[in-house]
């Protein structure tokens, strides 16, 4: 029962997937709508991922601190382990799970919304395509923007370690900007990104499967955005294993 | 003009429609009439192709939408305008931009004639001045009337109401009710009305369907109703006191004058 479900709500969202991904209706609007989607998922989750990665740069610096204690092993290699952290798993998998909760929800309430007040039915009835219109502005924009968001995670992950350093006396801040530097694989810069465009996928195309088809009020417009929130965050951390295992083995 | 013929609705083997045949007229005031769960909304969901009925046609001027791809009733979908219950506005719009919103969408027009158009059908239905706001701060009539300019906007030549006068003062259902009938008159248009208001069917219902559990159960006018032997649409009609008093009324006036 449960593996025949699992394959219908494959198939209905490869069905969707199939009617978001055609050519817009008028490019000038979707282009539009394209601008405010970036601005909306994009740059208003910048403040966030600044703040958060900030902290956790932080804590990663001094737990590193902490837990690598051996005349044997260099000091620079709190910045090392933090920087590498950072790079492969936290800006991309981590931060993607964190927005996940915050743009996943916003997209699939604001679609279910949209379902359950018949703006959809509005839609569909002036011969609009409800999914290519609502859905590829929002898949799109937010693919567009996720390398910027983990870009700016990871300078301010950096950041947060540096304050670490110059405001304790665990780390001299020379060593830890050595250790930032030191023995650096760009590769590891790029598996971060390519990651990071996937799990913008999975975010944005997961809660607007689960905001499109939803039914009743607004109890199950709630019960859709955790569903899509939890859906997302388990494709995420199954995708982040696929990956890990294709790009870094 | 829409003509329906045999159509047939289930969900999960419970069958809500009944090989329903009726025909709706080319500019006239349509009613579909019922209690809730009798199917008409159903029947108006089959109509603009939002439901696929099992059997049936339904033959909008000639063509039959139960035959036709994709394309083609999207090209269909350009002729119709649709009133929902809940006026279905674009939240994110004012209402001026969900005026313009399918003209932007669907014409050639620049942005200056589509505010022009948009303005235009705003007056129609007395909005001027209310263009920049957002529906969530105008009234629900109001919200409805923004809804019918939208619905007209590209000069529909069918026009759906779903509801149109659920929620609403019984004022400001007569002025709803009103400018319908005025519009449909104006424009020619064939408009298809779901309502349960009986306001509405006493007022502007120039062709009542009556649906009584999927089946349909009469035909005929605002005029006819009065002496209508049927015993479902007498009950569900003139199920209260007043309208009671209101048929006893006409009737006794029709038998004086005869």
């Amino acid at each position: 029962m449960i593996i025949s479900n699992s394959f219908a709500t494959l198939g209905r969202y490869c069905m969707f997937m199939g009617r978001v991904f055609t050519l817009p209706d008028k490019w000038r609007v979707s282009g539009k709508r394209f601008v405010n989607e970036v601005a909306k998922l994009g740059l208003d989750s910048i403040p966030l991922v600044v703040v958060i990665s900030l902290f956790i740069g932080a804590v990663i610096a001094i737990q590193m601190q902490i837990n690598i204690v051996s005349p044997l092993v260099p000091s620079y290699s709190v910045g090392l382990a933090t920087r590498d952290i950072v790079l492969l798993e936290f800006s991309n998998s981590i931060l993607c799970l964190i927005l996940a909760g915050k743009v996943g929800s916003n997209i699939a309430s604001e679609i279910g919304t949209m379902r359950v007040t018949e703006q959809i039915d509005a839609l569909e009835i002036m011969g609009v395509n409800s999914c290519n219109f609502l859905v590829l502005p929002k898949v799109s924009a937010f693919i567009f923007f996720m390398p910027f968001l983990v870009i700016i995670s990871i300078f301010s992950a950096f950041i947060g370690g540096a304050a670490v350093a110059l405001f304790t006396d665990i780390i001299p801040m020379s060593r830890y900007i050595y250790g930032l530097q030191a023995l650096f694989i760009e590769w590891y810069v790029w598996y971060g990104l390519i990651k990071s465009l996937v799990f913008a996928f999975i975010i944005a195309s997961v809660a607007s499967y689960f905001g499109y088809y939803v039914k009743g009020g607004a109890l199950q417009v709630g019960r859709a955005s955790t569903n899509a929130v939890v859906c997302s965050s388990i494709l995420i951390l199954l995708f982040d294993v696929l990956l890990t295992k294709l790009l870094l083995q | 003009m829409i003509e329906i013929k045999d159509i047939t609705k289930s969900f999960d083997g419970r069958t809500v429609l009944h090989g329903i045949s009726a025909t709706f007229h080319e500019g006239k005031t349509n009613l579909i009439i019922g209690q809730s769960g009798s199917g008409k909304t159903v029947l108006m969901k089959s109509l603009v192709g939002l439901m696929r009925p099992e059997h049936g046609e339904i033959l909008f001027d000639g063509r039959d939408t139960m035959k036709m791809d994709a394309d083609q009733m999207k090209d269909l979908r350009k002729e119709m305008g649709m009133l929902f219950q809940g006026s279905a506005l674009f939240d994110s719009e004012t209402v001026l931009g969900n005026v313009m919103f399918p003209l932007v969408m669907f014409t050639k027009m620049t942005t200056a004639e589509a505010r022009d158009r948009a303005m235009f059908c705003l007056e129609r239905v007395n909005l001027q001045g209310a263009e920049n706001k957002y529906p969530a701060e105008v009234s629900g009539g109001m919200q409805k009337r923004v809804a019918i300019a939208r619905a007209i906007a590209l000069n529909p030549k069918y026009l759906f109401c779903d509801e149109p006068n659920s929620g609403l003062d019984p004022k400001t259902s007569i002025l709803i009710d009103e400018l319908l009938s005025d519009i449909t008159h104006e424009y020619g248009m064939t408009t298809v009305i779901n309502t349960h208001d009986m306001n509405s069917v006493l007022g502007i219902g120039e062709n009542i369907i009556f649906i009584n559990k999927g089946y349909r159960e009469w035909v005929g006018n605002m005029n006819e109703i009065y002496t209508t032997s049927n015993e479902a649409l007498n009950d569900f009609v003139f199920a209260t006191r007043l309208f009671q008093e209101v048929k006893d009324y006409v009737v006794s006036n029709e038998k004086r004058h005869k």
